[in-house]
C-alpha cells in the first residue's frame, strides 16, 4: 500500500463533471492493497467512468464480497453508501437492494474466487434474473490474502509462485455468462484503461445485468515467469475484438471511424455506444457465433477483449417483476395495506 | 361384532381419517371440519402427512370440543380406516366404546377382533363404482363419500356441506353437484343401516362466531403484508412455503395497482437460503421491509449472514416453521427443535431475537411485530413457528386491525436530519439505548457509509484494534439488553390456589399445557402457567422463575432447548427445572402433559380420575 495520503486540496482548474464535481470528488479512502496491484488501476478506471457519467454519488451503491478485490468498494466515491458483505454473496445482496430501490446504480465489485468459487451459483443466478447492475470481476488467478493458492480461473499449466503448476481447466466467466444468456459480456484489462473506462460507462448505462471480467494481475502472487494471469504475458496475450466508445445521450458522435469498422448501440436511456470491431468479422450481437469465436481464440491462448456480446433488448428483473417505476422503499402504507375494511373482507373466506 | 356401549359425549370427541395421501381426502376432511366449525362447535383439525406427493399413508384428525380444546387430547374415538396398508395399526388406536368405520366393499372380518369397539362397515367403493366413472372420480368421491356417513352418524347438516362445497367450487358448479352426489350416498347408506346419530355426535352451539379457522402460515404471510413488506425471498421448503405462498397470493389480490397493474412487492424465489437471507439482507439495507420464511435446514444454511446481519446491524425477518431434525429429518413432522440455533445462529458472539407465536393469531401480530423489533432493533429477527402451527387449521379469534397502526421504522435519518450533521457516524450509542443511527442509500452524499462484517470501529471504519472492536460489540450488548423491554411479555397464569410448582412452555405446546393444568387442577394438583413469547427473555420469566420451587419446563425436542436458555440466560437454579420432553414428531398432547407431572406431583385425593382416560 502507499503510506503518503493524499491532501483534499482542490485545484481550481480541475476538471468538474455536469454536476460541478471534479474526480476527486469521486474518491474514496485509500488503498491498502500491494502497490502495483491491478485492482488499483480498476478503481481508478471506476472512478473516472463514475466522474464522466456525471453520476450523484449517493445515488450509486456499491456491493462486494471478500477477497481482495472485495476491498476496493472502499476505494471510490465515498459519497456513495458501500457494502462489503460475505464471501461469494454479493449478488444476493445486489438483488436485495434493487429490488428495494430500482433507481439506484449498483456497482458490484467481485474476484476469481468470490465470483467463481463460493460464488458461483448466486452470480449464475444474478444473470440469469438480468439483475441490473455493473458486474466486475478483477480476476487474477490467485487467492492473494490466503497467500497464493490457485483460483478456479487458473489456466491448467499456469504455475504458482512457488512452481506449483495448475492441473485444472479454469471456468471463464464469459463464456460462462455467454452460455446463461447474460445481456452484457465484456473482458478488459487493469492495464489499458482507454478500452476500461468507455467499457465499464457502457455497464453502468446498460439495463441489465453487465459483467466485465477484468484482468488484474496479482503482483505479489501470480506476476512472475510461468504464470498466465502476470502482466507480461496479459500484454502479450490479450487481442482487443470489438472497443466500445461510450456517447452520453447530450453529445454528438464527433470522432471519425472508418466505414464497416464502427456499430453503434443504442441504449434504453438514449445514449450510444460505438463498438470499434478489431476483428473484422465478430459480431458481438450474435451470442453463438461470439461465443464460438471467443472459445476458439482461448484455445489458443488469447483474451479476446472489449465488448464481446450485448443485447439492449432482454428485459431486466424489474420489467419481469412488473413493479412500479418508484422505488418499492418509498412506498406508504396506505399502498401497502389493505387496512381493517380489507381485513374483514379477507376473514370471511376462512369462516 | 358385539357392540359396546359407547359413553355419550355429544361436542366432545375424536375422529381421526387414515386414508392414502394423494386422494383428494383433504377436501373431505376440511369439509367436515368446516361444516362443525359453521355449526358453532369448536373444533381442532390436525393432519399427519408424510413428505411424498401419492400413495402413502396419512391421517387427519378432527377433535370435536365443546370446551374449546386446541390440543390433542391423545385419545381416538372415531377412526374411518380408508387405507388398508394401516388397518391393523388404525383399529389398535381406537378408545374402548369407540367406533371403526371401513370400506366393506371388501370384508376384512379377520382383521377386526377388538369387541371393546363397534365396527361399522359401508361399501364406499361400491357406491361410488356404481354411481361415478372413471377411475380418478372413483377414488375422489369415496373419499368425499365417508364425508357423508359421518355426516350421518355425527348428525352434521347436509345444507351447511353443500353451502361450503358451493363456495369451494363457485367456478365449477358441476363439481358441486357430484360431491353432494357421493356424499348424499354415504348419509343415506348410513341411515338406512344404522342407529343414526351415534351417542357421540354433534349438537349445534353458537361457540365459534367471532372465529376463524386459519393456519399459522396462511396469518404470518398475511402479517407480512399488513406489516407493509415489501421484499419476499425465500427456497421452497416444507413446511413454510406455504407462508410465501399466502403473501403472495395477498398481495396479487391488495398490492397490484389497478390503473397500472404494477406490484407494489417484490417477490423472489431465490436459487438456496443463502441467496434468499441474503436477498433480504440487502433489501432491508435499503430501507424496505423484507422477510424469508424457511425451517431448520434453512436457518443452518443462512447462519453465516445471521452474524452478519448482527454484526453490521441490518433488520430483517425470518420465519422458521420448524420441523423434525436433526438434518433433513421428518420434514412433514412438527417439533420445537431450532430453539437454541436460532437463538445463537452463526459463528463468533451473536444473539438474536425470536419471537415465539401459539397459535395462528399470534403468527398474524407477531410478524407485525417482527417487522417493528428489526427496524427497532437493526437486528434479525426469528419468529418460531413450527408445522403444527403454520400447517394445520386452528380456529382463533378474528383477527383484528388498527388503522391507526404505524410501522416503527426505528432509527433511520432523514434528508433534513442528515443536512445538519457535520458528519454521519454508523454506530455511535447516541441515547445509551445501544440502538445506533442507519442512513439509506440514495438521500445524500453525507449519509454515505460503510456496511461490513470485518470488524469496524464505532464511526464505521476498517479496524483490527482492541479497544475499537469491543466498544462495538459491547454497544452490542446493551442493544441486546435493550430487546428484553421490547419483545412480547410472557403470558403468566397464576393457580389462583397457592402453589409452588410452575409450568413454563413455548409456542405451540400451550393448548396442550392449558388442557393439562384443567385436568390437573380436577385432580387437586395446581400450578402456575408462564408461557415465553420472546427472546432474550424480560424480567418477568426471571421472577417467576425464582418465585416457584419446582418448574417443569414442557417443550416438543429431545434436548431440553428452552431449559438450556432458560438456564444460560436467567439465574435460575438447574436443579428447579424438570423437563418434559415430547419429541415424536405428533403435536404434543395434553395427557402427555398430565402423566409427566402426575410423575413429580402427587396428586390430592379429590375425585376419582378413571383409569382409561389417559391412554
Amino acid at each position: 500500500m502507499t503510506f503518503i495520503p493524499k491532501p483534499k486540496v482542490r485545484h481550481p482548474s480541475l476538471p468538474r463533471n455536469a454536476l460541478g464535481l471534479t474526480r476527486r470528488d469521486y474518491e474514496g479512502v485509500l488503498s491498502t492493497l500491494c502497490a502495483g496491484c491491478g485492482h488499483d488501476s480498476i478503481t481508478a478506471a471506476l472512478t473516472e467512468a463514475i466522474w464522466g457519467l456525471s453520476l450523484e454519488p449517493q445515488n450509486i451503491a456499491k456491493l462486494s464480497g471478500i477477497g481482495c478485490s472485495s476491498k476496493t468498494t472502499a476505494y471510490f466515491v465515498s459519497g456513495a453508501h458501500g457494502f462489503n458483505s460475505v464471501h461469494g454473496r454479493m449478488p444476493s445482496i445486489a438483488m436485495g437492494a434493487s429490488a428495494a430501490n430500482r433507481n439506484l446504480a449498483y456497482v458490484g465489485v467481485s474476484g476469481d474466487g468470490d465470483t467463481l468459487s463460493i460464488g458461483l451459483g448466486q452470480f449464475c443466478h444474478a444473470i440469469r434474473r438480468n439483475l441490473n447492475m455493473l458486474y466486475v470481476i478483477e480476476n487474477n488467478g490467485v487467492y492473494g490474502l490466503t497467500k497464493g493458492q490457485f483460483s478456479a480461473s487458473a489456466d491448467i499449466g499456469s504455475r504458482a509462485k512457488k512452481g506449483e503448476e495448475n492441473q485444472q481447466p479454469p471456468i471463464d466467466p464469459v463464456l460462462l455468462a455467454m452460455s446463461l444468456g447474460a445481456s452484457f459480456v465484456a473482458r478488459s484489462f487493469s492495464g489499458d484503461k482507454a478500452q476500461l473506462v468507455p467499457l465499464l460507462q457502457a455497464g453502468l448505462r446498460h439495463r441489465g445485468f453487465a459483467l466485465i471480467d477484468v484482468l488484474s494481475p496479482c503482483v505479489t502472487f501470480n506476476d512472475h515467469e510461468g504464470s498466465t494471469k502476470s502482466y507480461a504475458y496479459t500484454r502479450e496475450h490479450y487481442e482487443p475484438a470489438v472497443n466500445a466508445d461510450f456517447v452520453p445521450f447530450e453529445r454528438e458522435i464527433v470522432a471519425d471511424y472508418a466505414e464497416g469498422e464502427t456499430h453503434p448501440v443504442v441504449m434504453h436511456d438514449g445514449s450510444r455506444i460505438l463498438l470499434r470491431k478489431f476483428a473484422k468479422d465478430y459480431d458481438p450481437t450474435d451470442r453463438v457465433a461470439a461465443s464460438g469465436y471467443i472459445q476458439e481464440r482461448l484455445r489458443q491462448g488469447e483474451y479476446l477483449t472489449g465488448l464481446l456480446y450485448i443485447d439492449e433488448t432482454q428485459r431486466e428483473f424489474h420489467e419481469v417483476n412488473g413493479t412500479p417505476d418508484a422505488p418499492l422503499n418509498g412506498l406508504h402504507l396506505p399502498a401497502l395495506s389493505p387496512g381493517s375494511m380489507g381485513l374483514e373482507k379477507i376473514l370471511s373466506r376462512y369462516r | 361384532m358385539p357392540a359396546v356401549p359407547a359413553q355419550d359425549r355429544v361436542n366432545d370427541f375424536v375422529i381421526k381419517i387414515a386414508t392414502v395421501n394423494g386422494t383428494g381426502s383433504a377436501s373431505a376432511n376440511t369439509l367436515l371440519m368446516k361444516a362443525i366449525f359453521r355449526s358453532g362447535i369448536p373444533v381442532m383439525g390436525k393432519n399427519y402427512f408424510p413428505s411424498n406427493i401419492q400413495g402413502l399413508p396419512t391421517w387427519y384428525e378432527i377433535r370435536v370440543t365443546k370446551d374449546a380444546h386446541v390440543a390433542r387430547s391423545g385419545r381416538v374415538d372415531i377412526m374411518v380406516a380408508m387405507n388398508a396398508e394401516t388397518y391393523g395399526k388404525d383399529a389398535r388406536e381406537v378408545a374402548t366404546g369407540g367406533y371403526l368405520i371401513y370400506d366393506s366393499t371388501w370384508p376384512r372380518p379377520a382383521l377386526f377382533t377388538r369387541e371393546d369397539i363397534t365396527v361399522i362397515g359401508v361399501p364406499l367403493a361400491k357406491l361410488c363404482n356404481e354411481n361415478f366413472n372413471g377411475v380418478r372420480t372413483r377414488i375422489l368421491m369415496k373419499n368425499i363419500c365417508y364425508a357423508g356417513v359421518l355426516a350421518a352418524l355425527l348428525d352434521l347438516d347436509l345444507a351447511k356441506m353443500r353451502e361450503l362445497l358451493a363456495e369451494t367450487y363457485a367456478k365449477k358448479p358441476k363439481l358441486v353437484e357430484s360431491n353432494m352426489q357421493a356424499i348424499q350416498l354415504g348419509y343415506d347408506y348410513a341411515k338406512a343401516h344404522f342407529a343414526c346419530p351415534l351417542p357421540l355426535h354433534c349438537a349445534p352451539l353458537d361457540q365459534t362466531a367471532g372465529h376463524i379457522l386459519i393456519d399459522g402460515n396462511t396469518a404470518a404471510g398475511l402479517g407480512a403484508m399488513f406489516a407493509g413488506a415489501t421484499v419476499g425471498a425465500w427456497y421452497p421448503i416444507t413446511p413454510s412455503t406455504s407462508l410465501m405462498d399466502a403473501y403472495k397470493s395477498f398481495c396479487d389480490k391488495w398490492r397490484v395497482d389497478p390503473q397500472t397493474g404494477r406490484k407494489n412487492f417484490a417477490f423472489i424465489q431465490a436459487e438456496d437460503e443463502l441467496a434468499a437471507i441474503g436477498i433480504v439482507l440487502g433489501a432491508s439495507w435499503n430501507g424496505a421491509r423484507s422477510f424469508t420464511a424457511t425451517s431448520g435446514p434453512g436457518i443452518s444454511l443462512m447462519s453465516e449472514f445471521f452474524g452478519l446481519a448482527y454484526y453490521a446491524e441490518i433488520p430483517a425477518v425470518i420465519f422458521d416453521v420448524q420441523r423434525v431434525g436433526p438434518s433433513t429429518g421428518m420434514p412433514t413432522r412438527t417439533q420445537q427443535c431450532d430453539l437454541m440455533i436460532c437463538a445463537y445462529a452463526s459463528h463468533g458472539d451473536t444473539k438474536h431475537v425470536c419471537l415465539y407465536p401459539a397459535n395462528p393469531e399470534e403468527c398474524f401480530y407477531f410478524a407485525i411485530a417482527a417487522f417493528d423489533l428489526a427496524e427497532r432493533l437493526q437486528t434479525p429477527v426469528m419468529v418460531l413457528s413450527d408445522l403444527d402451527i403454520g400447517m394445520n387449521d386452528w380456529m382463533c379469534r378474528d383477527l383484528k386491525w388498527d388503522d391507526a397502526w404505524q410501522p416503527d421504522r426505528g432509527k433511520v435519518l432523514p434528508l433534513e436530519e442528515i443536512v445538519k450533521l457535520e458528519k454521519f457516524y454508523r454506530y455511535l450509542d447516541k441515547d445509551d439505548d445501544g440502538i445506533p443511527y442507519r442512513t439509506l442509500p440514495g438521500v445524500h452524499p453525507k449519509a454515505a457509509y460503510f456496511t461490513r462484517g470485518s470488524g469496524h470501529t464505532q464511526y464505521g471504519a476498517y479496524t483490527e484494534d482492541a479497544t475499537d472492536y469491543q466498544i462495538v460489540v459491547d454497544r452490542l450488548v446493551r442493544k441486546f439488553h435493550t430487546a428484553r423491554g421490547l419483545v412480547p411479555k410472557p403470558v403468566i397464569e397464576m393457580a389462583g390456589t397457592r402453589t409452588d410448582v410452575g409450568i413454563i412452555a413455548a409456542g405451540s405446546s400451550d393448548g396442550a399445557v392449558r388442557e393439562a393444568l384443567d385436568v390437573l387442577r380436577g385432580m387437586g394438583v395446581h400450578a402456575n402457567y408462564l408461557r415465553v413469547r420472546g427472546f432474550p427473555f424480560n424480567d418477568e420469566v426471571d421472577r417467576f422463575l425464582a418465585e416457584q420451587r419446582l418448574v417443569f419446563v414442557i417443550e416438543q425436542n429431545r434436548d431440553a432447548q428452552l431449559r438450556s436458555l432458560l438456564t444460560l440466560e436467567t439465574p435460575v437454579e438447574k436443579s428447579k427445572l424438570r423437563s418434559l420432553l415430547h419429541y415424536s414428531g405428533m403435536p404434543i398432547s395434553s395427557s402427555f402433559i398430565v402423566k409427566g407431572v402426575l410423575a413429580e406431583v402427587a396428586p390430592k385425593p379429590l375425585r376419582a380420575v378413571s383409569p382409561g382416560q389417559f391412554p
